[in-house]
């Protein structure tokens, strides 16, 4: 095995074991977002691997750090119990989730059956350079439609939040 | 070739973290001492010899070391016990993409002063200060206390708020200096540029003795409000004072931090002066010029010295000042850090946060949009 595939099987099994630490510690939300951390990081050690450079450092700039963080916040301002969970009732929704999730896994395993070898990498593919040049050139519309729906969300979110206080 | 980098990292690990923090914990008593009058530390001995009080950091090291390590009663025990090294962690591996000298060649030999150089060094750091918040929000968290749960809660919001500044402040730099990459920025600064230059923009010919005014391409001479933005939100990132509300003594105890001992608290202590260093080192990087000598770029040096001298000797004499001058910048930096937290005040909670939002981030904003119009009109549409 080279250095990149013993790379890639540790930062598989990190985010692999981080994510069922999310999933399954359901009582305790803190030590839940924690693990979301370490699955976010671990994926970006993967996309490192995939020399995505730039999308690894904003995986872990916002999804590692501002996201979780802010999820956090909000567990901690609540000050949660892990009693606040009830013990689960709904064998509905256990039995749906647990369906959709074998059918994502069959979907996940028939296409990568099935995988092309993946072609050589042109240089500086994953810059912040290529990436900013076809962000604004190509796909300058959806960038710009993006910008107005989370703009349209701050707005939205402000007058939800001050309705209260004026 | 890894050799050479573990070689370069055990040289920073040295320098830095062994050798200047520890200094700085000195400095900061020493000079807190000078700008309120008082003596400062000098007891510290080994058979009467005081040495200026330079034995304390050491004194302090062995207290903490040999302290109690408590931990309350019904706090989360692994994350208590693992948020100091999460906190302090990412201070130190910060260093890694900050240049200590440029970029030199002896015989068909090429080294370059820098332990990683990626080309998009400047977003490591970011990436790496995001992950630090997570020491001070769980050792809050952690440790079943209401007043570090309020230090953790304010630390969340106020570093996630200057984050998003932070980054916003230095896009001007990019945008002057075209790369992300740290060696690549510095080397840009290894120049002088004409002061008067941009009359003829206008239009009005230079007349010749103002031509001949330069003054070294330093990002602080381009970015003045983004040099005063950026040490702004990155001292409030390090959460120091005067932006220390996630600690406010007078209002939360001690904050995330109320119920360390020992060293670990050490270690929080620690982080937060190797973070000094770092914010150091990185405004002298992207804004004083890193190594870079002002008005002697590294040809003039190398070309000069190696009339007289062989080219190797010349090349050697310039690493050797370059570090110097680096170091010189890195300490210039950080007494101005000291003489600001000693300064000023804390502000209040909502004075931090309103900083923040409401002035710093238009105007970082603001300044990204005048320095694209500028740069468009000296180097014209098309670029």
């Amino acid at each position: 095995m080279s250095a990149q595939q013993v790379l890639f099987y540790l930062f598989a099994a990190f985010a692999v074991v981080s994510a069922l630490g999310m999933v399954l510690n359901v009582r305790n939300t803190v030590a839940a977002a924690l693990s979301l951390v370490v699955t976010m990081v671990a994926l970006a050690g993967i996309y490192v691997l995939l020399e995505a450079h730039l999308v690894a450092a904003i995986q872990v700039m916002v999804y590692g750090g501002a996201i979780v963080v802010l999820f956090l916040f909000v567990v901690m301002l609540l000050n949660l119990r892990s009693d606040a969970f009830a013990p689960g009732r709904a064998r509905l929704q256990k039995l749906a989730g647990a369906l959709l999730g074998i059918a994502l896994l069959a979907q996940i395993v028939r296409s990568s059956v099935a995988l092309p070898a993946a072609p050589p990498v042109p240089p500086g593919f994953g810059g912040y350079r290529q990436l900013g040049i076809a962000l604004y050139t190509d796909y300058v519309l959806l960038v710009e439609i993006a910008s107005l729906l989370l703009t349209a969300a701050i707005v939205g979110a402000l007058i939800l939040a001050k309705r209260k206080i004026d | 070739m890894p050799i050479e980098v573990l070689l370069k990292a055990v040289f920073i690990l040295l320098v830095i973290v062994a050798g200047l923090a520890p200094v700085i914990t000195w400095i900061e008593r020493k000079q807190s001492a000078v700008m309120q009058d008082r003596i400062g530390a000098n007891r510290a001995d080994i058979g009467g010899l005081t040495v200026l009080g330079l034995l304390h950091p050491l004194a302090d090291v062995i207290k903490l070391l040999t302290k109690e390590d408590v931990v309350p009663q019904g706090a989360n025990r692994f994350m208590h016990l693992i948020a100091p090294v999460i906190a302090a962690v990412p201070a130190v591996v910060a260093y890694a993409v900050i240049p200590f000298g440029g970029v030199y060649t002896f015989g068909n030999y090429t080294i370059s002063l820098v332990v990683a150089n990626p080309d998009w060094g400047l977003l490591y750091i970011f990436a790496i200060g995001s992950i630090a918040t997570y020491g001070t929000v769980i050792a809050g968290w952690s440790s079943n206390n209401n007043w570090s749960l309020l230090g953790a809660l304010r630390a969340s919001a106020q570093m996630i708020s200057y984050e998003v500044t932070m980054g916003l402040s230095v896009v001007g730099v990019f945008m002057v200096f075209q790369t992300l990459q740290l060696q690549n920025m510095v080397l840009a600064q290894d120049t002088t540029f004409r002061i008067f230059g941009f009359l003829e923009l206008v239009g009005i010919p230079v007349p010749g003795v103002l031509d001949w005014i330069r003054l070294p391409a330093w990002g602080v001479f381009f970015q003045p409000l983004g040099f005063l933005m950026f040490l702004t939100t990155i001292m409030a990132e390090n959460k120091r004072p005067p932006f220390d509300t996630p600690e406010g003594e007078s209002e939360i105890i001690a904050g995330y931090h109320l119920e360390y001992s020992g060293m670990r608290f050490g270690l929080f202590f620690m982080s937060e002066f190797i973070e000094v260093v770092v914010i150091a080192g990185l405004v002298a990087t992207l804004f004083l010029g890193g190594w870079a000598l002002p008005w002697l770029s590294q040809e003039t040096i190398v070309g000069t010295v190696s009339r007289l001298f062989n080219p190797e000797f010349a090349t050697g004499l310039c690493a050797i000042l370059h570090f110097t001058t680096f170091m010189l910048k890195v300490v210039f930096m950080i007494w101005l850090q000291m003489a600001l937290r000693w300064t000023l005040p804390r502000f209040r909670y909502d004075q931090v946060m309103d900083l923040c939002w409401k002035i710093l981030l238009p105007l970082s904003i603001a300044n990204i949009l005048v320095t694209g119009f500028v740069l468009l009109l000296v180097r014209g549409a098309g670029q």
